[in-house]
């Protein structure tokens, strides 16, 4: 039963995964063993999108059936779920750039791997990201960016990162657009991600459990 | 001679053009030459260098983007400077940076621009949006006038937001008054102020035309051609860039595949009119066509080749059909589908390349189409004349070889390129470029 929710929602089976759902709920199945497969079946998405056998359209669709599933079942929780996060990763699209796409599906990944995120949307000016590394202690930065202004951008929210004394406790990644291992360098940021599982590698070895 | 060979020749005629003087006659010939061999697969006398400009142009003199997009007259000087300076193959004009007064106009919601919405300093973003919604394939398809005049438009403009409340467009035929009906109801609805709108960016279009036609023909008169003619897009983007979203056509890849084909095919005749309307007014026979949602990650190969790629080649072959060059700008990764794409004409179409592994493109479609790029941002934003020359060389020896070549930027010449960089790059085409 537990299986078939995992295969079916990794396969990306709309109906029948709702089906399943509803009938488990029905059937006075534990909410949270709900969720977890789930998430199990998110881990198996994020794997085949990392062997490209998935590619973004799958992981938004993905997305989509998660948060019907999430929906169904919210109702039925008595208590909070409980989610062993792995550890905290800021995110945002640089100052003057207000593009989305790319850091909501980093967002996502990041999210579905068992990161707490803090994602600061776009337009994110260098001070924001210093506030909310030192709110939340967060260990990784992600910066986005798809506009080529958003290479001195970067290069500012660093400087900012940096400025505040806070350069050692944080590990800064850059993705999207126009960015390449010269912007990484340019920006002085520790890494560059091509993609979105790029991305959750990074995290994994700064943060640990990957 | 076929019809694409007699399009380019009567471009390289240069007739109607009213030259400065024989030399800028002489110059426009060779250039136009030049890009006509290449686009055909013939070697040119040398590597044609025809960048796209974006706002660099306003950078490079000093002008805010604020500035570009409400004076014309400055734009105009501001793009017409660059391109004397730069001496490239082709001049390109201050189209770029649109008429923020008609954006103003409209109230216009998928960009936004400086003072509205970005920094005076910042340059215009496309802001994406549900504009036609997952349940609404069906009245888009049933009559897409309709529901582009009393849905889309109202949702993409503020001052149009009164058109949503007119009766349906054909409601002006089942009676014998129905005109007066139609209007007479639009009146009240308050729709007059809709057309007022219409009006107002109706005037501020017309200056902004004015301005770039007199460009166009100012720049042909020092012997700078244009490599942009028409314009057109992907039935695929329209639909995701202007209707559904990313996110949103997405999704109906897997929940109602049928009803996006049927969308797909709608709209491609529509692109194949823009493409064609376009072009008709340009002296350049080659069509730009700007590919956002098709690219590696953003599809698999079996999406692309049922989704993507079938409209496209579709617009693509009716356009040279007519004579016409596509001009696909290519972006991002294009790696694992050149084979696809390669199903097109000899010599009748350029592919600009981005991030694509543009050595490779030259080994699977080099005897295929004229390639364009891609010199990275990364580097004329960063790098130094020396990493921009090697990149350069590179590029000539291998996709530069028995022609078929034109250098740009990977987007053009990026906004924030550093002079110096694209001064080296212009200059070491020019002389390394040359074949012998």
């Amino acid at each position: 039963m537990a299986d078939d929710l995992v295969t079916i929602l990794a396969d990306l089976k709309e109906k029948e995964a709702l089906e399943i759902v509803q009938n488990r709920l029905a059937a006075g199945d534990d909410p949270l063993g709900i969720l977890d497969d789930a998430r199990r079946a998110m881990e198996t998405v994020g794997k085949r999108f990392e062997n490209s056998e998935y590619f973004i359209p799958d992981l938004v669709y993905s997305g989509e059936i998660l948060k019907e599933i999430t929906d169904l079942v919210k109702p039925k929780l008595t208590k909070a779920a409980e989610v062993k996060r792995l550890g905290k990763v800021i995110i945002g699209t640089v100052s003057g750039d207000i593009h989305d796409i790319g850091k909501n599906i980093v967002t996502f990944m990041l999210d579905v791997n068992g990161f707490e995120v803090y994602d600061l949307g776009v337009d994110v000016p260098p001070q924001q990201f210093v506030d909310k590394i030192r709110e939340t202690d967060s260990n990784v930065v992600g910066l986005s960016g798809f506009l080529t202004l958003a290479f001195d951008s970067m290069k500012e929210t660093i400087e900012a990162i940096k400025a505040a004394g806070l350069r050692d406790e944080v590990k800064v990644m850059i993705g999207g657009g126009q960015m390449n291992e010269d912007i990484k360098k340019y920006t002085g940021a520790d890494a560059y991600g091509a993609n979105a599982m790029a991305g959750v590698s990074l995290a994994k070895q700064w943060i640990g459990g990957g | 001679m076929d019809k694409t060979e007699e399009k380019l020749e009567e471009w390289c005629s240069a007739q109607g053009i009213q030259f400065k003087d024989d030399e800028a006659e002489d110059a426009y010939r060779k250039r136009t030459r030049r890009l006509a061999d290449a686009i055909q697969l013939k070697v040119p006398d040398r590597v044609p260098i025809a960048p796209l400009v974006t706002f660099f142009a306003a950078n490079y003199v000093g002008l805010s983007p604020e500035e570009a997009m409400y004076d014309h007259d400055k734009a105009y000087a501001a793009y017409k400077q660059t391109a004397l300076d730069f001496q490239w193959d082709t001049a390109f004009s201050h189209m770029i940076a649109f008429s923020a007064r008609w954006l103003e106009a409209f109230d216009y919601k998928q960009l936004k621009w400086p003072g509205h919405g970005v920094p005076s300093n910042r340059t215009y973003q496309f802001v994406e949006g549900e504009y036609m919604k997952a349940d609404e394939y069906d009245a888009f398809l049933e009559d897409p006038s309709d529901f582009l005049i009393r849905t889309y438009l109202p949702r993409i403009s503020g001052t149009l937001a009164p058109l949503q409340m007119l009766p349906p467009i054909r409601m002006v035929l089942p009676y014998y008054l129905g005109l007066m009906f139609m209007f007479g109801v639009a009146g009240a609805m308050g729709t007059a102020s809709a057309l007022e709108s219409l009006v107002k960016a109706i005037a501020e279009f017309a200056k902004f035309s004015a301005s770039t036609a007199a460009f166009g023909q100012e720049m042909a008169g020092l012997g700078f051609p244009s490599i942009f003619g028409g314009m057109t897009q992907a039935p695929f983007d329209t639909i995701g860039d202007s209707l559904r979203g990313t996110q949103g056509i997405m999704l109906d890849m897997y929940r109602q595949p049928d009803k996006l084909q049927q969308a797909l095919d709608l709209i491609l005749r529509d692109a194949i009119q823009m493409g064609v309307i376009s072009a008709s007014i340009s002296p350049s026979p080659t069509v730009f066509i700007p590919l956002h949602k098709g690219p590696m990650g953003f599809m698999s190969i079996e999406q692309f080749k049922t989704f993507y790629w079938p409209t496209l080649h579709k617009l693509m072959l009716a356009l040279i059909d007519e004579g016409l060059v596509p001009m696909p700008f290519i972006e991002a990764d294009y790696t694992d589908r050149l084979e696809i794409i390669s199903d097109i004409p000899r010599g009748k179409a350029i592919y600009w390349f981005e991030r694509s592994d543009i050595f490779k493109a030259k080994e699977v479609l080099g005897d295929r189409v004229c390639i364009k790029g891609n010199v990275p941002s990364a580097l004329l934003c960063t790098g130094s004349p020396e990493e921009v020359k090697a990149y350069c060389k590179k590029l000539i020896d291998v996709v530069g070889k028995g022609g078929g070549l034109i250098v740009d930027g990977d987007i053009g010449i990026a906004d924030e390129a550093k002079p110096e960089n694209v001064r080296a790059m212009t200059d070491f085409v020019k002389e390394y470029g040359v074949y012998r």
